[in-house]
């Protein structure tokens, strides 16, 4: 065994641990916490690979971007702080389901490779993926663009409520307009908002409605 | 040190030497200061003034939007990476110019519906 595959192993059952409690513990936000390390032993495992750029895009895009989604999803809500004993928590299909992906995935990997040996390939440097990109793949990456174009107009559409059609004239006057079954004084992370919306809050109620 | 692991074998080792003088400089604290926690002295501090009961504030859907543009351009400036280190060898030249032009033109739709729409505007 060379130190690559300790590396990929020792990365492999961090990220599956993990990956296990993230689905087991009953505290949401660590729940999300805890998807960072996986996440984050996956982007070791690219690395490991020599797929560096995939690595650190990982880091970035996954462990950065798309978590801080999460978290903030679950700041949306009413109080996920402290164990949630009312999740659902129907086990067996989850486990059904689960161990027969996992299964077949692992029995479909083995029977194609056996124990073949694989060189690791030159490493996944930028150029290279940017010469791959731009030579075979242009009409994928102009596409992509058109997909996150339409999701960030569908977040908007759903998030926002008094913009959708036909509401139009009321982005511009917001007197008192806030979304339905928020309070509008509190702010992300203590932020503060204008006083004219937290005159009927003073305090910080905690997010009771 | 040398080869592809080599480096990130100095990486590695620049972290341990990093989480090792967090943990000397934490723990010599810890072991040298004075310790005589009282009520008062281990309230969340929160400006001077007490903290009102209740440690969960919950989020406005509308800051929704920032992170979600935060994700959006994070995943464009992910296409720059590879794209900055091809578009002026031989055999790329202004048409991958004009491809990462029209991307971002795509992208910048988005912002330009998100303004239009008002969702920018901090009310």
């Amino acid at each position: 065994m060379t130190i690559a595959d300790v590396l990929l192993l020792c990365l492999g059952a961090v990220a599956t641990g993990a990956a296990l409690l993230v689905v087991t513990t009953r505290h949401l936000v660590r729940a999300g916490l805890w998807l960072v390390v996986a996440l984050g032993a996956l982007a070791g495992c690219y690395l490991v690979l020599t797929a560096e750029l995939i690595a650190w895009v990982q880091v970035l895009i996954y462990v950065g971007a798309v978590v801080v989604l999460l978290l903030f999803a679950m700041m949306l809500t009413r109080a996920p702080i402290g164990p949630s004993e009312d999740l659902d928590r129907t086990r067996w299909p989850g486990a059904l389901v689960g161990s027969g992906v996992g299964g077949g995935l692992a029995a479909l990997l083995i029977h194609a490779y056996r124990w073949s040996q694989v060189e690791t390939p030159e490493a996944g440097t930028a150029e290279r993926i940017g010469t791959e990109i731009f030579r075979a793949w242009v009409l994928p990456f102009e596409v992509l663009s058109v997909l996150l174009l339409a999701a960030l107009v569908g977040a908007i559409v759903i998030s926002r409520p008094d913009i959708g059609a036909g509401h139009q004239g009321r982005t511009t006057s917001h007197g008192d307009r806030r979304p339905i079954g928020i309070n509008s004084d509190n702010g992300a992370g203590g932020e503060e908002t204008p006083a004219a919306h937290r005159s009927d809050h003073p305090d910080r109620d905690g997010g009771e409605p | 040190m040398d080869g592809y692991l080599g480096g990130y074998a100095s990486l590695g080792l620049l972290l341990i030497a990093a989480a090792l003088l967090f943990v000397v400089a934490f723990g010599a604290n810890r072991l040298l200061s004075p310790r005589n926690p009282s009520g008062a002295k281990t309230t969340t501090y929160e400006c001077g003034i007490d903290p009102v009961p209740g440690d969960w504030a919950q989020a406005q859907i509308r800051y929704y939007v920032f992170a979600y543009l935060y994700v959006l351009f994070a995943v464009e400036s992910v296409f720059l990476f590879p794209w900055a280190m091809v578009f002026d060898r031989p055999g790329f030249g202004v048409v991958t110019l004009v491809e990462m032009g029209v991307f971002i033109a795509v992208l910048a739709l988005g912002l330009l519906y998100a303004w239009r729409k008002g969702v920018l505007r901090w009310t």
